[in-house]
């Protein structure tokens, strides 16, 4: 999409990605919600019940920790929860454990298409419960189940590094495909695992835009790009007509393409946050540090080095297996079976999904994989004597290398193999070729 | 009239079998049935599941006498603050707004208490949300002082200290946020232990200032007072405030009286302010120490004056915020049922904690925290416990100070510089006023300390008959 | 205790503090938590004259630090029970008023 160049669009991003731990953020029900019988994952804490207390989940620390460190961020050494208080009925406690002015992570960054994005933050909090908003006897109505109360969400909020919605896609299926690497969340859109809002503005000749416009509730990267574009659009035409766009916050209408504003939670923002009293302050250790790093494993951006570098596979059809687990840690066992040729083959097996990776064995394709190529391939002397029939029909390409015109050599194996009908080896008809090219028949 | 009974007395006519559970709890219930109409002590009484409880230890104690050795409580009639959680027990708060709210948890101080035998006899009147020194902001009714009906019982605990002060229970559980267990302790002349923060779980006891409320008990005597804290002490793992820090044996250590402590009188707790007759009443009891060996020293603690408005920030800004959940949708009742005092403290935290003004209010208080801290940790280098007035006044008249909340709110100038602190402190006994009205004074100690409490509470119970003291009703 | 009859608190930032805390008032219980709410303000005042500015804030008493529970399920509430004490609710869900 073309852009006026007076007007540079400005965006950060907060991403809310769910974790999948087994027990909620701060107390022992399990923290599966997805299409389970309303209100059956709850107990005194996550329903907000007088009197019960939040005790912190280690594994869901850590995995925030986790996805700081991935991000480049720096982990606080001190750190600590905030109540922040606001009035929602998804709310059970009216208040939302959150972090405030120390979050776990600060200050990283992430590459995308060599551009850096800086994280401004990574922190914990819980999820709210679900709303559901119905018709029940003639009448609207919105109904509340709190199974996802208390679910542990991270939170990853960017500097507003991001220019296009392009950039912004890209953006979140990094971050989808790094936390998925990690294994620490499922990063699904549309099972809403995985959430974003866009702070969008546009700025005029440089100047800092004095408004924001908060784009929500987005379960999709295409509606997202979608709202983004009809933002720019938008809030461009307000701007051209010497207006000012307003503050507020906007969802997306997935049915008209447009984006709508939405009554703000609370006009009065204000969300009075101050130190959680029923949690101890949380000292991050050397130690504990070092704990979480041995579970860092390799990030995609390494992996794709490794993979295209050191093993000469194929960016292109790396880049397929990188987007998702299954598919990475398949070829990852491949590398530990074939040789680096075998595997260059094999990749192109398992990306044109030639073979079921959910029932063939890593071990098991690679056995497949040598029986038939040696079943397959036709003869020593058969071969010579095809090599030697190619030789003589093909005359001005035998000319033609015999004066330096080296690559003259590809033409002449495929004329091999197409005349084997692809039963031969093309590193052996390649030596075989060369040395009788050197020798004569 | 087995009703009068202190906890050990109990206990020993149980275990001799000069009577029965059944017998003790149908004596509670006989008294409640004549005098809590006058006092308006209960909320709740529960009279058929205390009896059916009480037929089951008599059982239980004649097919295994050696059952109280696992049950220490076994067969004890019990109230408990209207604010515990009590599973299938309805728990109010004192408010409208959970008038019919029936919890489905029991609070980890409740589960102990089950588990050490105790009987739950009823559930106690109190300010709603614990938001008071009077007992008079109950949204039900308020409750009156057993030594003089016109007067108040002291608050928020006001039903469980005029309960077991009329003898219509044995024991009776509290909160103390600012002065609530001690100052009612005071008024109606019994022993109000508010242990150190943390060392007793909140875990189901609805909230109040979370960063300040701690969980004690009233009993007529102190050794009652260290026998209960025995089987209420200790961590909880679903309350994360509670350290890991070891129960020693309370009772154990009340036999040994260590007569050389140094004991401190802090200046400020014995001001002009404060009515002559308490301070008088104190110094005699300082004195009654001095003469058994103790060294009494006069010390200064110069941050007292700073405690009340400190306190009256934090206190507020947390309970706005722990009473967000209120919102009638889950359980209860909607917003607009809450009282007067209930909606000026949610107004005046949500103000201080409020965008602009939370650096001038709530970051200045908790700094002048830091500073009340300090200020006991120098001056217990010197001393190992304090001693002074719970209550600048002895019981005041019901409707005296109602409608002056900031009166009100001065009540607790000697209470609360403690819960800022997190320190243990007792309350007992130790006089009457011309009108024959309770006199109190608090013990303090460093946090953890409560065994020095009780050290020198029970010997000072030795020396005087204050405490056996029962009001005529 | 000086007494001041200037009211910290304007009516407009009581109606601004009840919505925040999400409380309706009356415009009598205004007036009243208008002038109440000033006074108290007024007596916490003194706080501003101490300097606190080397102080670190005390929020919690204990000392403790890093507590934590692992990562376990235990059993939750049942339905029944999760929804016994609400008033407004369907078989499954809490109600509430329409919310969009």
């Amino acid at each position: 999409m073309k852009t006026d160049p007076k007007y540079k669009t400005v965006i950060g991003m907060e991403v809310h990605l769910e974790l999948k731990t087994k027990s909620k953020m701060f107390c022992g029900c399990s923290a599966y919600h997805f299409q389970i019988k309303p209100n059956t994952h709850t107990c005194p804490v996550c329903l907000g019940l007088p009197g019960a207390l939040p005790v912190p989940n280690k594994k869901a620390i850590d995995w925030c920790i986790l996805i700081g460190l991935a991000l480049k961020c720096q982990p606080a050494f001190e750190s600590k929860f905030d109540r922040k208080n606001y009035f929602y009925p998804d709310l059970s406690k009216g208040y939302q454990i959150s972090q405030y002015d120390l979050p776990f992570c600060q200050k990283g960054f992430l590459e995308v298409e060599n551009k850096k994005i800086r994280i401004n933050r990574v922190h914990m909090e819980e999820d709210t419960g679900k709303l559901i908003h119905k018709k029940i006897d003639g009448r609207a109505v919105s109904l509340v189940d709190f199974n996802r109360s208390g679910v542990p969400l991270v939170e990853i909020v960017t500097e507003a590094d991001i220019y296009s919605s392009k950039e912004a896609i890209e953006y979140l299926k990094k971050i989808q495909q790094i936390v998925r690497s990690l294994e620490v969340s499922d990063c699904d859109m549309e099972k809403g695992s995985m959430r974003c809002e866009a702070n969008i503005s546009l700025t005029n000749n440089n100047k800092m835009a004095n408004y924001k416009v908060e784009l929500k509730n987005i379960n999709s990267f295409k509606f997202l790009k979608k709202g983004i574009e009809y933002e720019i659009k938008r809030q461009k035409e307000i701007l051209i007509s010497k207006k000012n766009p307003i503050q507020e916050t906007r969802g997306f209408n997935e049915k008209t393409g447009k984006t709508f504003s939405q009554r703000s939670k609370e006009e009065a923002h204000d969300y009075r946050y101050f130190p959680e009293p029923d949690i101890p302050p949380i000292d991050i250790s050397k130690n504990q540090l070092e704990q979480i790093k041995k579970e860092l494993k390799e990030l995609p951006d390494e992996k794709f080095i490794r993979f295209t570098v050191e093993l000469g596979l194929k960016e292109r059809d790396v880049q397929v297996v990188l987007k998702n687990n299954k598919t990475t840690q398949y070829i990852e066992s491949l590398s530990q079976l074939a040789s680096k040729d075998e595997l260059k083959e094999l990749l192109k097996i398992v990306v044109n999904k030639r073979v079921d990776i959910r029932k063939v064995s890593p071990k098991k394709l690679v056995e497949n994989f040598r029986n038939k190529k040696t079943a397959k391939l036709i003869g020593k002397d058969l071969l010579l004597k095809i090599i030697i029939k190619v030789i003589k029909d093909n005359e001005k390409a035998v000319k033609d290398y015999k004066k330096g015109k080296l690559e003259v050599i590809g033409y002449l194996i495929g004329k091999v193999i197409a005349e084997s009908k692809g039963k031969s080896d093309p590193q052996l008809v390649k030596k075989m070729m060369v040395e009788k090219l050197k020798n004569g028949i | 009239m087995l009703n009068q009974l202190t906890i050990i007395q109990a206990l020993k006519g149980l275990q001799e079998k000069k009577f029965s559970s059944q017998e003790l709890v149908k004596d509670c219930l006989k008294n409640i049935d004549r005098v809590d109409k006058k006092i308006g002590a209960f909320i709740t009484v529960s009279r058929s599941k205390s009896l059916e409880k009480a037929k089951k230890v008599d059982n239980l104690i004649k097919t295994n006498p050696s059952i109280f050795k696992e049950k220490p409580l076994l067969g004890i009639p019990m109230a408990l603050k209207d604010i515990y959680s009590t599973k299938g027990i309805k728990t109010t708060a004192g408010s409208k707004v959970l008038a019919d709210y029936i919890p489905p948890y029991d609070a980890t101080v409740v589960k102990r208490l089950k588990k050490a035998g105790a009987i739950i006899i009823g559930k106690t009147n109190l300010d709603a949300w614990a938001h008071g020194s009077s007992g008079e902001n109950s949204d039900f009714f308020p409750t009156h002082n057993p030594w003089n009906l016109k007067k108040v019982p002291g608050g928020s605990s006001s039903g469980s200290a005029a309960a077991l002060s009329s003898s219509q229970c044995l024991m009776s559980m509290g909160t103390d946020t600012g002065g609530s267990i001690r100052q009612p302790a005071s008024f109606c002349n019994l022993v109000g232990l508010k242990p150190t923060y943390g060392r007793v779980s909140r875990y189901g006891i609805i909230s109040m200032a979370s960063s300040l409320d701690s969980i004690g008990h009233f009993t007529k005597t102190v050794a009652d007072s260290a026998f209960v804290l025995q089987i209420t002490a200790g961590q909880d793992s679903l309350d994360a405030t509670t350290p890991n820090v070891t129960v020693p044996n309370y009772s154990n250590k009340l036999t040994k009286p260590n007569k050389e402590l140094k004991i401190g009188l802090p200046k400020e707790y014995f001001s002009e302010g404060v009515d002559s007759q308490m301070r008088k009443t104190v110094e005699i009891a300082a004195g009654l120490l001095e003469a058994q060996g103790h060294e009494i020293i006069n010390v200064s603690l110069k941050t007292t004056k700073y405690a009340c408005p400190a306190y009256y920030i934090i206190q507020p800004a947390e309970l706005s915020s722990n009473l967000a959940r209120f919102d009638g949708i889950r359980y209860g009742n909607s917003r607009s049922f809450f009282g007067d005092e209930a909606k000026r403290r949610i107004m005046l935290g949500t103000y201080t904690l409020s965008s602009g003004y939370y650096e001038a209010y709530y970051l200045k208080a908790m700094k002048l925290r830091s500073l009340i801290i300090s200020d006991f940790k120098k001056v217990f280098k010197e001393v190992d416990l304090l001693l002074a007035p719970v209550s600048p006044f002895p019981p005041f008249n019901l409707g005296e100070k109602v409608n002056d909340p900031l009166k009100m709110y001065l009540s607790d100038v000697l209470t609360i510089s403690v819960n800022l602190a997190g320190l243990p402190a007792m309350s007992l006994p130790c006089g009457f006023t011309n009108d024959n009205l309770p006199i109190g004074m608090q013990f303090i100690a460093l946090q953890f300390k409560e065994e020095v409490l009780f050290n020198v509470g029970h010997q000072y119970q030795q020396l005087t008959d204050w405490h056996k003291k029962r009001p005529n009703i | 205790m000086k007494k001041s009859n200037k009211k910290i608190l304007s009516e407009k930032q009581v109606l601004h503090i009840a919505k925040l805390a999400n409380l309706e008032l009356t415009s009598k219980e205004v007036l009243k938590f208008q002038s109440q709410l000033s006074e108290i303000l007024n007596y916490i005042k003194v706080l501003k004259r101490v300097e606190t500015n080397n102080i670190k804030p005390t929020s919690q008493v204990t000392g403790l630090k890093n507590v934590f529970r692992e990562d376990k399920i235990i059993s939750s509430l049942t339905q029944k029970y999760a929804l016994e004490n609400s008033k407004k609710k369907t078989k499954d869900y809490f109600k509430v008023k329409a919310i969009f």
